[in-house]
């Protein structure tokens, strides 16, 4: 069963699983990040409150959170036809899995912005630092080993998305294990599946956490 | 007298939380002039971080005026504000460094918020560690350094501005006596040498009696006396002051009864040895209940409490003594 073809089948599928993964990823981190920023921003002891902002931003993320992955792609489809002209295929599973894991990204980004210690950002107000300097400057750099720690987080859930939407016309590894494990019962292809993504998911783990650790200056 | 640096008046803040509200100032009215070093003491939530946070602004004041240099900084926008807060340089208890800088790019950020060339802002971040004597730690982490040396790495970030006055909030309240002691005296040296003035909250007296020119009583958010430190210290005029700056040795009940009289030393010469002049002078042994001296430019401040002898003649020469000393001795005997 081993043949040319179906190493270069496995090959596709490790290489379409990474596109879909690190674009989703990527993408999902321009958008999750001006969210997660707002949300700390905007809060009631925030640098810049606006309880209105946070409050409608909240409940948009929360609702994107509630939904099923896979049920959303599905409601999305006719979204992602206009936005990439079909529903099949890599291109076309980024934009559900971007929709799903913005919000998800927003959370962490939140998160690690809200442990960075309040004193210092009073510090920098205290030396007439605006807004946007306190996020650009103190924030989102002092939070840099968390994020970095998140965004391993991040791509290990898209990662686990993706493979899910092979169920519904995504293509890499997920699409492989349906194709074969479920449909022609070749468990052994659908094994062999599973340890691929078992690697790449130890590689981000393994990424993040050396990144974090890397730039992190507190500990030595 | 020239306008005050900074002037507080009526000033009000109120907490409102769902169910209640918190006054935590009230009716404070203060002028804190060029180059002083003002001291504001109290006990453990009597108002002092937010007095201090309501000066720069951090805190907004729900009533009454803050001005600096004249201006009511309440009216002012973001902007002004800003820029106003460039002169007032702060420090605080936990320093609040940039965790992921190194000691020389946290004193440049200042800088870089206003937009000074990188070239120039090294520069002038280097000589500000080198006034603060951590040239050699330029390059260090904050988590590499100790609690006195982050602090001084504040001190020359709180400077970076060229402020004219510096905050500072509990500033030692984490440090060990002695480091304690040196920044002190760093902050001393910065006030008579770049003329700033100095703002300082605390709890311990001894902060306020080894550096501060002058010292507000806060007492539930409210001032019970200010004035000139020796002032205030040794001629209390109003009861939470008095609780406040008595030393627990001092306290009535600590004390005994009879011929009890207190010193108070304003800075006559503390080369003449007084006390042993005085029981050579009188004769009799008398005992010392409490002292507190300090030596500045050789000249004593503080004050003693002494039992007297038990002898009218000895306790009259003893009067006389300290009279042609131009020491004042207050009979401080409950009977
Ligand atoms: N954000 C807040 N909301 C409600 N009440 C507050 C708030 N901040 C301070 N207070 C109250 O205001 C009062 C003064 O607090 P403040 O922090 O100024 O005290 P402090 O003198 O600095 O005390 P400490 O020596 O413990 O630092 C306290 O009663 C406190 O409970
Ligand atoms: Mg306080």
């Amino acid at each position: 069963m081993f043949d040319e073809q179906m190493i270069e089948m496995l090959c596709e599928g490790v290489i379409d699983t990474l596109y879909m993964t690190i674009a989703s990823t990527v993408l999902s981190y321009v958008f999750g990040m001006i969210m997660g920023v707002l949300l700390v921003i905007c809060r009631k002891d925030g640098i810049a409150p606006r309880p209105m902002v946070y409050a409608c931003l909240d409940v948009v993320v929360n609702l994107t959170r509630s939904f099923p992955f896979l049920i959303l792609m599905i409601a999305v489809i006719p979204f992602t036809r206009f936005v990439v002209g079909t529903t099949i295929g890599n291109n076309a599973t980024i934009v559900p899995l971007v929709i799903a894991a913005a919000p998800f990204v927003a959370r962490l980004i939140e998160a690690s912005l809200l442990e960075v210690d309040a004193g210092v950002v009073e510090a920098a107000q205290s030396m007439g630092a605006s807004t946007w300097q306190i996020i650009s400057k103190v924030l989102l750099p002092e939070a840099l080993p968390s994020l970095l720690n998140g965004s391993a987080v991040a791509a290990i859930t898209i990662l686990g998305y993706s493979a899910m939407s092979g169920a519904v016309g995504g293509g890499g590894l997920g699409k492989l294990a349906i194709m074969y494990g479920y449909n022609r019962y070749q468990t052994d292809i659908m094994f062999i599946t599973i340890i691929l993504l078992i690697i790449i998911v130890q590689l981000f783990q393994m990424l993040g956490n050396w990144a974090t650790k890397r730039s992190d200056k507190r500990v030595f | 007298m020239s306008e005050p640096i900074i002037r507080i008046c009526e000033l009000e803040k109120k907490f409102q939380s769902k169910n209640s509200e918190v006054y935590a100032l009230q009716g404070i009215n203060l002028d804190i002039n060029q180059g002083d070093v003002f001291g504001i003491i109290g006990r453990s939530g009597a108002g002092k971080s937010t007095l201090v946070r309501c000066i720069n602004m951090l805190e907004r004041p729900t009533g009454g005026q803050v001005l600096f240099e004249g201006r009511d900084l309440c009216k002012l926008g973001d902007s002004e504000l800003r820029k106003a807060r460039r002169s007032m340089g702060m420090i605080f208890q936990q320093f609040n460094l940039l965790m992921q800088r190194t000691a020389i790019e946290n004193v440049c950020f200042p800088l870089e918020l206003v937009g000074t060339p990188r070239e120039e802002a090294r520069k002038r971040a280097a000589e500000l560690l080198e006034l603060v004597g951590l040239a050699d730690r330029a390059g260090s982490y904050p988590s590499q350094l100790s609690g006195g040396q982050k602090q001084r790495v504040a001190i020359a970030r709180a400077l970076a501005t060229n402020p004219k006055v510096l905050l500072c909030d509990e500033a030692t309240s984490a440090l060990d006596p002695s480091t304690t002691e040196s920044i002190l005296s760093l902050i001393k040296d910065i006030n008579r040498r770049l003329g700033i003035t100095a703002v300082i909250i605390t709890h311990e007296m001894s902060v306020i009696e080894k550096i501060c020119t002058h010292v507000a009583i806060i007492s539930g958010g409210k001032i019970a006396e200010t004035g000139p430190v020796e002032e205030v210290f040794y001629h209390p005029k109003t009861e939470a002051a008095r609780i406040m700056v008595t030393p627990e040795a001092l306290k009535p009940e600590k004390l005994p009864k009879e011929r009890v009289v207190r010193i108070v030393f304003h800075g006559s010469s503390s080369l003449e040895p007084v006390i042993g002049n005085m029981i050579l002078d009188c004769g009799k042994p008398l005992s010392i209940l409490y002292s507190d001296i300090r030596e500045m430019d050789g000249a004593a401040f503080g004050q003693m409490v002494l039992q007297l002898p038990d002898d009218e003649d000895a306790c009259r020469r003893i009067y006389a003594f300290a009279k042609s000393r131009g020491l004042e001795l207050e009979d401080m005997s409950r009977v």
